[in-house]
Order: C-alpha cells, then structure tokens, then sequence
C-alpha cells in the first residue's frame, strides 16, 4: 500500500476536525446539519479503520522492524544530533491498538449522532472527538517519543475540551481543569525521561532505542529512572494512584466521550508506552516492575472498594475503570506486556459497551422527567423491562467483566492473575504473590459490584413514578453499536486463550502477534510454565471467585434492592464510611497539595511579587530616571557649552595620545 | 633653508589660524563671526595638508584639500540659511539668545 493512503490514516481525522470545525464557524446552516456533520466526522474515523484492516490483514508478525510498514508526513527539523520527523509506525502492537482506536471510534461517533441530538454544541463535539482521533493516532502510531509526546498532549487537551465540554456548569469547569493538572503532573516525568533517553541513547526513535538496549541492560540505574519516570507519566494518563483522582471526576462529559477517551482509548496509553518501552527499558529494570504491579494492585483494590458505595451508575463504571486500569498495570508489572495489551482490548470492548450502556440508560431516565438526577440508580430499577436491547447487553459486558467464561473478561483477567502467580512461584519474587492476592480480592470485589449496578438498574420494580413519560428503548444508531460491542465482549477474549491449552500456544495475541521473542515490539520477562495442574487449579479459582461474586450480588440485590446496602455496610463496618468517602483522598490532596499551594501563592504574590519582581523593575526605571536628572545639568542649550566641551574633549584625547 | 624648516612655518601659520578661529567660536557671540571663524579653522586645516602633501611628495593630502573646500562650500549654503532662518525667527543672530535645544 502505497504512502498517500497510509498518510490518510493520519490526515483525515484532522481534515475532519478541521472542516467541521471551520464550516460549523461561519456558517449557521451547517450547524443544523446534524446528520452531514455527524457522517463526516464518522466517514474520518471509518476510513482509516478500514486502511488498518486492509494493513492487518497482509502483515506477517515478528518481522522486527524491517517488517513494520512506515511512512512519513513531512520532516520536521534537523539538525547535526537531532531530526524529527512525523514519522510513523503500523507494526504489531500500533496495529492492534489502532483498530481498537478507530473501530471503537467509529462505533463512539454512531451512537454519538444520536446521542448528541439537540445539543448546541453540536458540531463543536465532533470537532473534538475528531481532534481526539487524530491526537490519539498519533500517540500510538507515532515511530519515535516526540510524535507519540504530541499524541499525548494532544489527547489531553481534547479531554479536558470534552469533560468541560458542558462548560457553563461550574462544577464541570472544576473537573476538566483538575483532570487537566492532574496530568500535567505525569507529562512532566514523561518529557524529563524524554531527555534522559536521549542525552543516553542519542535518538528518539523507537527502533533506534531497541537496538540500543544494551545501553539500559548495562546501566541499572539510568534504566531504573527512566523507567520510574514513564511509570509516572503512565499513572497520570492511566489514572493510577497517586494520580487517579481526575478520572471519576471526568465523567461530568457527556457519556460516549467517557466511553471513548476515558474507558476505551486514552487511558491505556500509559498501558501501550509501558509497553512500547518494554524490551528496551522495563525488562531491565525490575524493581521498576515491582513497583508498578503494586500500584497496580493497590489500585485496582481501593477503586474496587469505592465502586461498591458509589450510587452514580457513572461513577461507578469510572471507578471500575480505575480498578481494570490497575489490573492491566498487575500485567506489567509481572512483565507480561502482551497480556496487559490483551486486557485493554477486552476491556476496550466491555467498558465501552458499558458505558454507552449508561448513556442510553440516562438518556431514558432523562426522558421521564420524574426524577432529579437521571444517574442515580437508587431512583432506576425495572429498566430492563423498556429497554431490552440495553439491558441484555449491559448484561452481556457485565458477565464479562466480571470474569466468567467464556465471556472476553475471563482470558484476560485469568491471565493476568496466572502471570501474576508464575513470577512469584517461578520466579521467586513474593512481591507477586501479594499482587496476585490482591488481584484475586478485587476480581470478587468487581463481580460484585458490577453486579449490583446492573441489578439494581435493570432488574426489581421500577424505583420513579411511572405515571407521566415511560423511559423507552433507544434508537438504532445507539443499540447497534452496542450490540457489535456486546458481541466483541462475547468473542473477543478468544484472541488470547490460557496456556493450559496446548501450553498457550493457541493464544493468539501474546504468542503469536505481541509474542516475547526479540522482532516482536513487546518483550515479556520469561518465566517457566506453571504446571498443568497449576494452571487448573488458578482457573477454577477464577470461575469460582467471579461466579461466587455476581451470585451474592444478585441474590442480595434482586431480593432487597436498595437495601442490600445495609448488608454491605455491616460487613465492612468501619470501612464502609471510608469507602464511600473515596479513601477522602480528594480531602487529603486538598489540605495537604492544594491549600498549602494556594498559601504559597498567596505569600509569593504579597511580599516576593510585591517588594522582589516589582522593585526590581520599578527599581530599574527609578534609577534611569535619577541619573537622568543628574546628567541633564550638562544640558544648557548654549552651543558654547557644546563647542567647549568637544575642545576640551579633542585635548583630553590628544594630551592622552602624546603623553 | 631645508625642506623641513619650510614645512615649519607652514605649519606654525596653521596652527595660529586654527587657534584664532577656535577663540572665535568659543568667544564671539555673533553667530556670522562664529561661523566664519569655523570656515577659519576648516582653511587652517587645508592649510596644513597641503603643506605636508609637498613636503612628502603625496597629492593625497591635495586631493582631500578638495574635498573639504566643496563640503565647507555645502556647508557655508546650509549654515548660512539657517542664520537667515534664525534671523527671521528671532531678529536677533545672537547665538546666546539660542537655547532651546534643552530639557
């Protein structure tokens, strides 16, 4: 395929953004276009997805860099040590990720037609979710760290455009500027690793830096910062602690974009640059590794935890995505890369059918007119009874993230798990057995909860007044991208079967196309196989942990409803009160970053900013002008004074030649 | 008498023109007589160059000599219209009653 075509994968979401952004600006008409601006903005996300397909479907995996497909836009600067260009790269891990980003795209930016119907910021959102498109290619496709910083930035910006997409509502402004500084924390260790990557290796692109992985494999130390930094930048994209708080805080957008950016795509690119990193720089610096599995898995448990209280059936599904989010970084930090690239596909598809679920959900409840807050699934119940599309599929992709097989959640949670468990029994490190404990917890915990969500939604007698508006099933432009979400979430997990068959080799993403060998992007670190036995033994567990989980659920919540709760809060006990506050993280930021920074401000502006920055440059002018008043005494007018003074001056440099 | 004392009193007249033009200005208030006493010391210039452009066998002093006989010709136009244009101004060419070229 030629280079015009791959650069379309590139341009035309730009060219989307930016004819709809410029025609939506001058003309009033093509505002009201809905259906126009809503097929252009899907036709520049579709078509990539289908130059991607076609890319996919000839590519031989484990060709190493000579086999990945490049093409560059334009050069951007060079320079003796230094060219950039925008360049990118289609080789195993960019593809996957890619038809991830463009499929679920395109299916994000269906549902949103309807969706958005009526909004006046119509074409505005689609300018955005191209933006985003565009920012997010560039992230992952990108062939060297500069491009895929752009992507970066460039995501984050159009995540803060959509949470406050709905600006006028202060508390949205809030929770778009905090997600913004939240990751500007991140960024920060992403650009400092940046430098550190090139100050040592000498270039920034990705295949240049794998071939120079002796340079990490010989310094333990430079490997260890390097990888701390990405690390930290990826908590702040991928919302982990300490970095998590913006992303339930996020769902103030409107909810596809909470599918699309802060489910689906945005969120795992701290995953996919772990990833990316991860033969060059991670498999060389293991306490690295350690530290992110933990993370991982204190993450996903306190996420979990706060998920069971949360009565907002959004903020639910954000604290889920917080949990999953840490149970793919479990995987990295076992070294299994390609199982963590595994789960954000699988959760790609649940979570994004989830939450387009809620969307519709809302969108009945709003319909109704009987209650206050449309999200709060105290006032739900007996949904499933008006919207059947919804409620099964929410079903399907609740089952599935819940883990029982053999829905996608399973292969790749169990996965994760069994890694997990295989670095600390094979490889000796017992760090890995506590994230394997933990993780087990939070699979109980995520049945559950998920569980009681959907229950309480779908299932029981209706909770709101049913005179007046019945809610009602949603159009077709949103339950068949929900369907072919509900589907996946059924299928997808095939791509990546246990090893208990055939010793994994059967498992399509992580032996054949991510796979460990050198020529492949991802390096897993090796362990042994557990043995057979082994591996039934944690599969079992899984089952039985999930199955356990969504059976107490169900029957505690489908027999009392709401007041299951009470349940809960008596077998938690003290907990439930710090649950439900959200660990009072938020508080704790609050007192101990925000305020005290705000009265450092306030001191910088008083004194230092007053006395320090103004008496300088006040200071500065006063002194001109004193010297000013002192020198203009020689300024009499008289031309005598002049024509003396140049004579005595003509002397005073001839005495000074001559003598 | 040797070439070398000849270009002495040459430049001796010089420099007594230079002098007498150079107390002229900074001593007469006339603005006319203050420009003439300029032209004094352009000519005692003219005076000396041509005198070392003998003695060393050079025309490069002569040729400068030429030079500053047509800015001081330039010069004489431009100096002398603005007396007239003082004149006209002030009624006066009393260049002490000229100092607003200040503060």
């Amino acid at each position: 395929m030629n280079n015009a075509v791959l650069s379309l994968i590139i341009i035309l979401p730009f060219l989307g953004a930016l004819t709809i952004g410029l025609l939506g600006f001058i003309s009033k008409a093509f505002r009201a276009q809905e259906k126009l601006i809503g097929l252009m903005a899907t036709l520049a996300v579709a078509i990539p997805f289908g130059i991607l397909v076609s890319v996919f479907a000839g590519y031989h995996a484990g060709g190493g860099a000579s086999g990945s497909v490049n093409f560059v836009l334009f050069d951007w600067m060079t320079t003796a040590n230094l060219h950039l260009h925008f360049g990118y790269m289609l080789d195993e891990l960019s593809l996957l990720m890619g038809l991830i980003v463009t499929g679920i795209g395109a299916l994000i930016h269906i549902y949103s037609i309807s969706y958005m119907h009526g909004d006046s910021g119509f074409y505005k959102y689609f300018l955005y979710l191209n933006l985003f498109i565009f920012s997010m290619l560039n992230l992952i496709l990108g062939d060297n760290l500069i491009v895929t910083f752009l992507g970066w930035e460039g995501v984050g910006a159009c995540s803060y455009f959509l949470i406050g997409f709905w600006f006028t509502d202060m508390e949205k402004a809030k929770a778009a500027q905090k997600a913004f500084v939240a990751n500007r924390v991140g960024d920060f260790a992403f650009l400092v690793a940046i430098f550190l990557i090139f100050f040592n290796v000498g270039s920034l692109n990705y295949a240049d830096i794998l071939a120079s992985s002796s340079v990490f494999a010989s310094n333990g130390d430079l490997a260890f910062w390097v990888a701390l930094l990405v690390f930290i930048a990826a908590t702040g994209k991928s919302a982990q602690i300490p970095l998590y708080v913006w992303l339930p805080d996020a769902m103030a957008g409107p909810t596809p974009v909470s599918a699309l950016i802060h489910a689906a795509t945005m969120v795992t690119s701290g995953i996919f640059l772990i990833s990316r990193l991860s033969g060059a720089v991670f498999i060389h610096a293991p306490e690295v590794l350690m530290v992110v599995g933990v993370v991982g898995a204190l993450t996903a448990l306190m996420a979990a935890l706060i998920a069971i209280t949360q009565n907002d059936i959004k903020k639910v599904l954000a604290y889920s995505t917080v949990s999953q989010l840490g149970f793919m970084f479990m995987a990295l930090g076992a070294g299994a890369f390609s199982t963590a690239i595994f789960h954000v596909m699988t959760h790609a598809f649940f979570k994004a059918c989830l939450f387009l679920g809620s969307g519709s959900v809302i969108h009945a409840m709003d319909h109704t007119h009987a209650v206050d807050d449309p999200q709060d699934i105290r006032t739900m119940g007996g949904l499933g009874r008006f919207m059947r599309s919804t409620a099964l599929t929410f079903w399907i992709s609740t089952i599935a993230i819940a883990g029982i097989p053999p829905l996608a959640g399973f292969f790749s949670k169990d996965e994760i798990l069994a890694k997990n468990f295989a670095a600390g029994y094979m490889g000796g490190e017992t760090v890995y057995f506590f994230v394997w404990g933990v993780g087990v917890l939070t699979a109980l915990l995520t049945a559950f909860y998920m569980t009681r969500v959907t229950t309480l939604t779908f299932n029981g007698q209706p909770r709101f007044p049913l005179e007046g508006h019945h809610p009602h099933e949603s159009p077709a432009l949103m339950t068949i991208p929900l369907w072919i979400l509900a589907i996946l979430a059924v299928v997808g997990g095939f791509l990546g079967l246990p090893e208990i068959i055939q010793h994994g080799h059967l498992n399509w993403i992580s032996h054949h196309w991510l796979a460990n060998e050198s020529g492949y992007p991802v390096h897993n670190v090796h362990h042994e196989h557990l043995s057979v036995a082994i591996e039934a033994i944690l599969i079992a567990l899984s089952v039985i942990i999930a199955a356990s989980g969504m059976l107490l659920s169900y029957r505690l919540y489908s027999s009392r409803n709401i007041a299951g709760d009470e349940r809960v809060k008596r077998v938690f006990g003290k907990l439930y009160p710090v649950m439900s506050g959200k660990f009072f993280v938020d508080e704790f930021y609050n007192v101990f970053l925000i305020r005290p920074f705000v009265a450092f401000s306030r001191f910088i502006i008083m004194p230092i900013d007053k006395y320090v920055v103004d008496g300088i440059v006040n200071g500065t002018a006063g002194t001109v002008n004193i010297l000013g008043s002192a020198f203009k005494l020689f300024q009499t007018g008289i031309i005598k004074h002049y024509a003396l003074l140049m004579i005595m001056g003509v002397m005073g440099f001839l005495a000074y030649l001559l003598f | 008498m040797n070439p070398q004392e000849h270009l002495y009193y040459y430049l001796a007249v010089s420099a007594a023109l230079f002098m007498l033009g150079m107390v002229g200005v900074l001593i007469r208030r006339n603005a006319i007589i203050v420009f003439l006493c300029i032209e004094l010391m352009l000519n005692a210039v003219n005076l000396s160059l041509v005198a070392f452009s003998s003695y060393l066998n050079d025309p490069t002093g002569t040729m400068l000599v030429f030079f500053v006989m047509c800015v001081a010709a330039a010069e004489a136009v431009v100096g002398l219209a603005i007396i007239i244009a003082m004149f006209r101004n002030r009624e006066s060419v009393n260049i002490s009653d000229i100092n607003i070229f200040k503060w």
